[in-house]
């Protein structure tokens, strides 16, 4: 069940295979509208994906991801609000008044001139790079300050869980610079390029896919790596691998760095196509959200939980077009359905299908009754949030 | 004198569990710790390995004073430690285990870009079967029995090849024949080091101890060759005795 067998290995890459094929000609299958929802539910893979390396190999659950997504995607609107800010007719007109290019929010909150902090956006260089850097690296020291003093399993979750849930309330309080609780919204232009016209956004519909399709491959390749065995380690036996002479806070904060990473990726191509960044991206629903697609596509599986992202928003497409009442309940009795019966998600359950019947006792010549165990019994259990230290 | 332990006390909550210790060991000694439940063997190794921290006293090994460290720290300048209940990565093949008890490249950057080559493959094969386990390197921990995972938790302190080799009741739970085989084992790896056992079994303790440390209320009893402890009044007291 972990990526690390052979065989794991080669169902991953069918897994891979199949989903490229079903998502290469969807912009070419769907009309505009659907197309730009397949985008928006691509962007959230990309924080799934992060937890599958999080919470399903480093045991850590993160409540909060919808932090990173939300820093992302504001630093990339940041910079499309000022590049429209310097377009508009308006804004060139109240640029003329208070003599610079104000987004329009902040000329309705009656801020005068462009915080210092905005102003190095409008370099893409310069939102590209925060993008890069500002999520991990806020991720990393967070995380090490935590896991240095042993604070670890569900303490942590409730750390990030009111980290988002704060970053949320002050975005909203903060209207006048951060656009409050509508966001910032109402781009036109990335680079000069109109980003609403339908051939630009199959492009970046292709980007997307490509950025997540190279994320799961990174994936792998960390779980395949040393740093990977050390992490599933560190998930079921944290205190032995510190007599195998490793520190484990630094690989936690390190996983942690990588799923923020991914999260803020995914926000940023999210504002580019929705043209949004809200704080109702932010707080505590929508990092709870990116649990659920994690644990509904398997979080033992970096490909299957793209899977199970798009089921789930399709899911939840699907329900509010069709039972606009009861939407809501279905989608929560999809959730528990998975959570009951399948532990490990998808993947599991076409792991459940497919290998089962072959799977058999591992050398049988060479030893004790226990071999005979099925080799995969062992994930249901471990990988829960742990309590925390006894004192 | 590799590892030298003075006046080392630990109390947990006004219970004296290790009182004024003192104990030394040389290089290329085996010493056997023994002693009644509740002696304070365990937290003996438990402070040398940095998991307890003493109340007073002091523990240098080589030229490091261990009770200054934290455990990754310990771990690193050549102490090895093998817990009473066997402690592998069971989600990890026998294989992996191994190889992450490798001590080289112990921080994420290294680790990330690390390489298994033939010489470590070579060790790996090596210690595999000194450990009775070449034939299940791509067996999962969790799917060895009791004692292989015993054996497996030896072989993961082998690759680390440390100077100083601590092992809690490394023949529990193991069978006549599986005691006799790890007897041999430790004899075989104990040369070149310094090791510490504790152990109960007193026809085990008999195959490998070069010297023993007879442990009772946190204190050293008795200090001796096997022989002499055996017969020792004292010891048969507390411990032997009827």
């Amino acid at each position: 069940m972990t990526v690390t067998g052979q065989r794991d290995r080669a169902r991953e890459a069918v897994g891979l295979l199949v989903l490229v094929a079903l998502l290469v000609p969807v912009p070419f299958l769907l009309d505009d509208f659907r197309q730009q929802l397949a985008a928006k539910y691509l962007c959230f893979a990309f924080p799934a994906v992060g937890l599958v390396l999080l919470w399903g190999y480093g045991g850590i659950l993160s409540l909060g991801q919808g932090l990173y997504f939300g820093m992302g995607s504001y630093f990339m609107a940041m910079f499309l609000k000022l590049e429209a800010a310097a377009q508009t007719n308006t804004g060139s007109a109240l640029s003329q008044f208070y003599g610079s290019n104000l987004p329009d929010f902040m000329v309705w909150n009656s801020v005068e001139s462009l915080p210092w902090w905005w102003r190095p956006f409008h370099s893409l260089t310069f939102a590209i790079a925060t993008i890069l850097v500002i999520p991990p690296l806020f991720a990393f020291l967070l995380a090490y300050a935590n896991f240095r003093k042993r604070v670890g399993g569900v303490y942590f979750s409730i750390i990030t869980l009111s980290l988002a849930a704060i970053a949320s309330i002050v975005i909203i309080g903060q209207q006048g610079y951060t656009g409050g609780v509508n966001g910032i919204t109402d781009f036109k232009t990335f680079l000069g390029v109109d980003i609403l016209s339908n051939s630009v956004k199959r492009v970046l519909y292709f980007v997307t896919l490509g950025v997540l399709l190279a994320s799961v491959l990174a994936g792998r390749a960390l779980l395949t790596s040393r740093t990977g065995k050390i992490l599933v380690a560190i998930r079921d036996r944290e205190d032995r691998v510190r007599f195998s002479g490793y520190n484990p806070a630094t690989f936690k904060a390190f996983v942690f760095a990588v799923a923020a990473l991914l999260a803020s990726l995914g926000g940023a191509l999210f504002a580019l196509q929705e043209g949004l960044a809200s704080p109702s991206l932010v707080g505590i629903v929508p990092s709870i959200e990116m649990v659920i697609y994690a644990a509904v596509g398997g979080r033992l599986s970096l490909v299957g939980t793209v899977y199970g992202t798009l089921l789930v928003f399709t899911a939840k497409t699907f329900f509010s077009e069709n039972f606009p009442e009861v939407w809501l309940y279905l989608l929560g009795a999809l959730f528990i359905l998975v959570v009951m019966f399948l532990p490990t998600g998808l993947a599991g359950l076409v792991e459940r299908l497919r290998w089962r019947p072959r799977a058999r006792p591992v050398n049988a010549s060479a030893a004790g009754p226990a071999l005979a165990r099925p080799a995969r019994a062992e994930i249901d259990a471990p990988v829960e949030v742990r309590g925390g230290r006894p004192a | 004198m590799i590892l030298s332990v003075e006046d080392l006390t630990v109390s947990f909550d006004g219970f004296c569990a290790v009182d004024g210790l003192a104990l030394s060991v040389e290089e290329d000694e085996l010493r056997c710790v023994i002693g009644p439940n509740g002696a304070g063997k365990t937290t003996l190794l438990d402070m040398i390995c940095g998991k307890t921290k003493p109340t007073q006293g002091s523990i240098r090994f080589k030229e490091y004073e261990l009770t200054d460290m934290i455990e990754y720290e310990v771990t690193r300048v050549g102490v090895g430690r093998k817990f009473q209940t066997p402690s592998t990565y069971e989600d990890l093949t026998v294989l992996e285990n191994l190889e992450i008890s490798y001590p080289k490249k112990r921080g994420v950057v290294g680790s990330l870009f690390f390489r298994r080559d033939a010489a470590l493959r070579e060790k790996i094969d090596e210690v595999a079967r000194r450990i009775y386990l070449g034939d299940q390197l791509h067996v999962k921990a969790g799917g060895l029995s009791h004692g292989q995972k015993q054996w497996l938790e030896i072989g993961m302190l082998l690759m680390q090849d440390p100077e100083l080799l601590l092992l809690d009741e490394p023949v529990a739970g193991m069978s006549p024949r599986e005691r006799e085989q790890t007897a041999e084992m430790l004899n075989g790896i104990s040369t070149g080091r310094c090791t510490i056992v504790i152990e109960h079994d007193m026809a085990f303790v008999r195959m490998i101890a070069h010297k023993v440390t007879v442990m009772h209320q946190g204190k050293v009893l008795v200090e001796g060759p096997m022989d002499d402890v055996q017969s020792d009044p004292r010891v048969i007291e507390v411990y032997l005795g009827d």
